[in-house]
């Protein structure tokens, strides 16, 4: 149970954006994403200095682009939605290629497209510089209420632990000569959901008791204050700062 | 069902934004009630489990496949209130950590997979506890048939968020059948692994179970060798039960009402394209698996401009869930393909 | 709290537990353990011991009985103060040892009692010193020997500065050499020690006193010596000493 202080998200590095307080960076990513779905879709070119803004925090944080790229990959669900997006959407129909198109459903689609992987390639950047305690830690600086964190600190140990018992039941039974493939199937699944469960939090409960014996009453206990100041403040919010700028352009002009 | 940044217009999402921040609030102060101290990590618990089957994509059919939504899992493990909590972290950390599922449409995803699946899913299944006798099998059965609603409500609440704020026009009839057709068969899985997750942990820990919790016998204690009642610490709450239970009944009564409305006014939208031509094409768009697109494009057209009742069909292979399994599909036969 | 201080350390009467599963674990305990005492609770498997621990510091409750700590009752009303005065050493450190350095590991229990800054890091290196880690205060715990971990563990609670230390089957998995390590360290230490085992010749080593939990009830109490040359009350219990052990030869140290 030591591990789960680290993700698989998790790039190791030293830059500046790695430095920096999680909570700063959480409300910059916040930030940008809001501005970036406010801006209006017409506005291509805004969406192109959105993409070079995280370029550059990408290089500062030493990202490299094809992990970026990689970590894209999450987004298919969506892109599949929006290819198809021009085919039912209504309205106005264009010709191209030979095939109908409707007009609404193409900027539909740009619009999801957009700025659904500029959301994506935000939170990657973040996920990618900040350790999983960090950014409890920076919830919980945004005065999440502790509950919440609570929960999502125990759901991450407890992930460690399910993926684990997970991967053994998944070789267990795949040892067997198991394999998933259909309705048929769905019985052996939900048995093992089950007893993943009880399984699961019996390893997880005696953490828990221990924790409970030594004052563990709802929150973490601070051990080293986690403080932003105005130097780190202003080089994190410089990212949503910069995309507003590119935002209110995108309206006027 | 993941609704990413930009798919939802800006008010809509806002407003869904005041609603999950209002839930939240006052399932903060319901989840106290609900929590003890040795049931806290439970919560944790739950919510991890969910977001890994939230992960695991299982084939539901024709080659399409979903995910599970855990509404109605978290609402009887640990209470309502915690549920709307453990879901809501496991839609902000798929936020943060994942990028599934975008910031500013958090508002959206929690009003959808949060509230309304663990709102409903707990209201069905007081009502069924409150009529089916007071046995372990009632549990399970009602876990089944609260899990198998919750999740078509959350198709129809997206349904309505879509139609409320949705940024394309797509009509809101395809969008209602197709996400409503999918999630119904997703509500099967969903029913099956909720009621043998809770059967499972019911036989082994049923102290776990927070929607077994009327269900505990006396205990007795034997003291100095003679057998005593045990004092119950506190009583549970029976005041509000009353109220849960019409809550419940009222709801199950709408959605079986509202589900049944689409299933009669809509009598060949599903079936009679999924008869005529949705096995057919399902067949042709495996066989035609190396090029999907132009194949598959081409003849979507056709087929939206011949009849209106289409819908269904192009709905299904339309929606998220579809999205994950074409792909899913398509990889499957090429790993097969050159196996062979 | 002046007039607790001639009140025993524990004290435990009456106590019976069932699980809300219908498992009945405790069916009447009564036992106290005066101050600066080291008692051995000795039972074995499934006797009730860990439930029993459980209830020191009030994670289990709801059964009848009384646990009281240096004249503190167990309950909801003083239960951060219960907890912060029994200190309880689990079986397995890598449940005990949860965060990502020693250091941190040690300071989250007086930081959850609202300690922080200087004072924090003095409770945190007098804790390691105690236990002869303080080197170790930057490692991440999941990276230190076995013997090591439970050293951790047990500096993590004597961080807490605690009434009594009662340590759950505290030689387990231990090699000989870290074994008496331990022994060593728990010999130094001025606090009332309850120490929950089946391993009869470290209770010998380190407890005068001794208790049999048997079938959820105390069964015996006395001196150690005197408990284990008793064969027929240690065969009633299943209590058995290793192949070749005889009480009787041992030279007491305490």
């Amino acid at each position: 149970m030591g591990a789960g202080h680290a993700h698989r998200l998790y790039r190791h590095g030293h830059s500046r954006v790695h430095a920096l307080p999680p909570h700063t960076k959480l409300a910059a990513v916040f930030a940008f994403v809001v501005v970036v779905v406010s801006t209006p879709r017409e506005a291509m070119w805004a969406f192109g200095l959105y993409a070079v803004l995280l370029a550059c925090v990408a290089h500062a944080a030493r990202v490299p682009a094809g992990f970026l790229l990689r970590r894209l990959l999450i987004e298919v669900p969506f892109v599949a939605f929006a290819v198809l997006m021009p085919f039912v959407a209504e309205g106005e129909q264009v010709t191209f290629l030979g095939l109908e198109l409707s007009v609404n459903g193409l900027w539909g689609a740009w619009n999801v497209l957009a700025k659904g992987t500029l959301g994506v390639a935000a939170s990657v950047l973040l996920a990618a510089t900040t350790e999983l305690r960090e950014l409890l830690l920076g919830l919980q600086r945004l005065k999440l209420p502790p509950l919440l964190v609570q929960i999502a600190s125990f759901m991450i140990r407890y992930g460690d632990v399910i993926t684990d018992e997970m991967r053994r039941m998944r070789i267990a039974r795949e040892s067997r000569g198991f394999e998933a493939r259909g309705v048929r199937h769905w019985g052996v699944l939900s048995k093992s959901a089950g007893a993943l469960f009880i399984r699961s939090y019996e390893r997880g409960e005696r953490v828990h008791l221990a924790m409970v014996s030594r004052g563990y009453a709802g929150s973490m206990p601070v051990i080293d204050e986690v403080t932003a100041d105005r130097a780190q403040w202003s080089y994190a919010l410089a990212l949503p700062c910069a995309a507003l700028v590119v935002c209110l352009l995108g309206w006027t002009l | 069902m993941h609704v990413p940044d930009g798919f939802i217009d800006a008010p809509v999402s806002a407003a869904t934004g005041l609603v999950a921040a209002g839930a939240i609030a006052v399932s903060l102060r319901g989840a106290r009630r609900e929590l003890d101290e040795r049931t806290a990590p439970l919560a944790g618990l739950v919510a991890a489990f969910i977001f890994a089957v939230q992960m695991l994509n299982f084939p539901v059919a024709a080659g399409t496949s979903g995910h599970l939504l855990g509404g109605a899992l978290a609402a009887i493990l640990v209470g309502p209130c915690t549920g709307v909590l453990c879901v809501s972290v496991v839609l902000l950390m798929q936020g943060i950590l994942f990028a599934d599922g975008g910031l500013t449409a958090l508002g959206v995803n929690i009003t959808d997979m949060a509230i309304t699946t663990t709102v409903v899913a707990y209201a069905v299944f007081r009502g069924l506890v409150k009529i089916l006798p007071r046995t372990r099998r009632s549990i399970t059965a009602a876990s089944f048939t609260a899990a198998l609603l919750s999740v078509p409500a959350a198709a129809l609440v997206f349904t309505l968020l879509y139609a409320l704020g949705g940024t394309t026009d797509v009509s809101i009839g395809k969008v209602a059948t197709a996400m409503i057709g999918v999630h119904v068969l997703i509500g099967v899985g969903e029913a099956a692994i909720t009621a043998l997750t809770v059967g499972a942990v019911i036989a082994v820990r049923p102290d776990l179970v927070y929607g077994a919790r009327g269900l505990e016998q006396r205990l007795k204690l034997r003291v100095n060798g003679e057998l005593v009642d045990a004092t119950p610490e506190l009583e549970p709450v029976r005041a509000s039960h009353r109220k849960v239970w019409i809550t419940g009944l009222v709801a199950s009564l709408l959605l079986a009402g509202f589900v049944s409305f689409y299933a009669s006014s809509n009598p060949d939208g599903l079936e009679k394209v999924a008869a005529d031509q949705g096995i057919d094409r399902a067949a042709k768009e495996h066989a035609s698996a190396d090029s999907p697109l132009a194949d598959y494009g081409v003849r979507d057209v056709e087929d939206a401009r011949l009849s209106g009742g289409l819908a269904g069909v192009i709905g299904v292979g339309v929606t998220v869930v579809a999205g994950t399994g074409v792909f899913w599909a398509v990889r499957r036969r090429r790993s097969t393909s050159q196996a062979a | 709290m002046d007039a607790v201080t001639d009140s025993p350390s524990l004290d435990v009467s009456g106590l019976a537990f069932a699980y809300p599963d219908g498992h009945q674990a405790l069916f009447g305990v009564d036992f106290t353990v005066a101050r600066g005492e080291r008692v051995a609770l000795l039972g074995p498997n499934g006797a009730g011991k860990t439930t029993l621990v459980l209830h020191l510091n009030g994670i289990l409750t709801g059964g009848a009985g009384t646990v009281t700590v240096a004249g503190l009752p167990v309950g909801k009303r003083h239960m951060a103060e219960i907890r912060r005065r029994v200190g309880i050493v689990f079986q397995d450190p890598d449940d005990q040892l949860f965060m990502p350095t020693v250091r941190e590991d040690v300071a989250f229990g007086p930081a959850a009692a609202g300690m922080k800054g200087a004072e924090l890091e003095q409770r945190v290196r007098t804790a390691l010193e105690l236990v002869g880690m303080a080197d170790f205060a930057d490692r991440p715990p999941h990276h230190l020997s076995f013997g090591q971990r439970r050293r951790v563990a047990v500096a993590t609670v004597l961080a807490m500065e605690p009434e009594i230390l009662v340590l759950d089957e505290p030689s387990s998995n231990l090699d000989p050499a870290s074994r008496r390590e331990l022994a060593d360290i728990l010999r130094s230490l001025d606090v009332t020690v309850l120490m929950v085992t089946h391993d009869l010749p470290y209770a010998l080593e380190l407890c005068p006193r001794s208790l049999i939990l048997s079938e959820g009830v105390i069964a015996a109490d006395g001196a150690t010596g005197e408990l284990l040359s008793d064969d027929v009350l240690m065969r009633a219990h299943r209590l058995e000493l290793p192949f070749g052990f005889d009480p009787r030869s041992v030279t007491m140290g305490a």
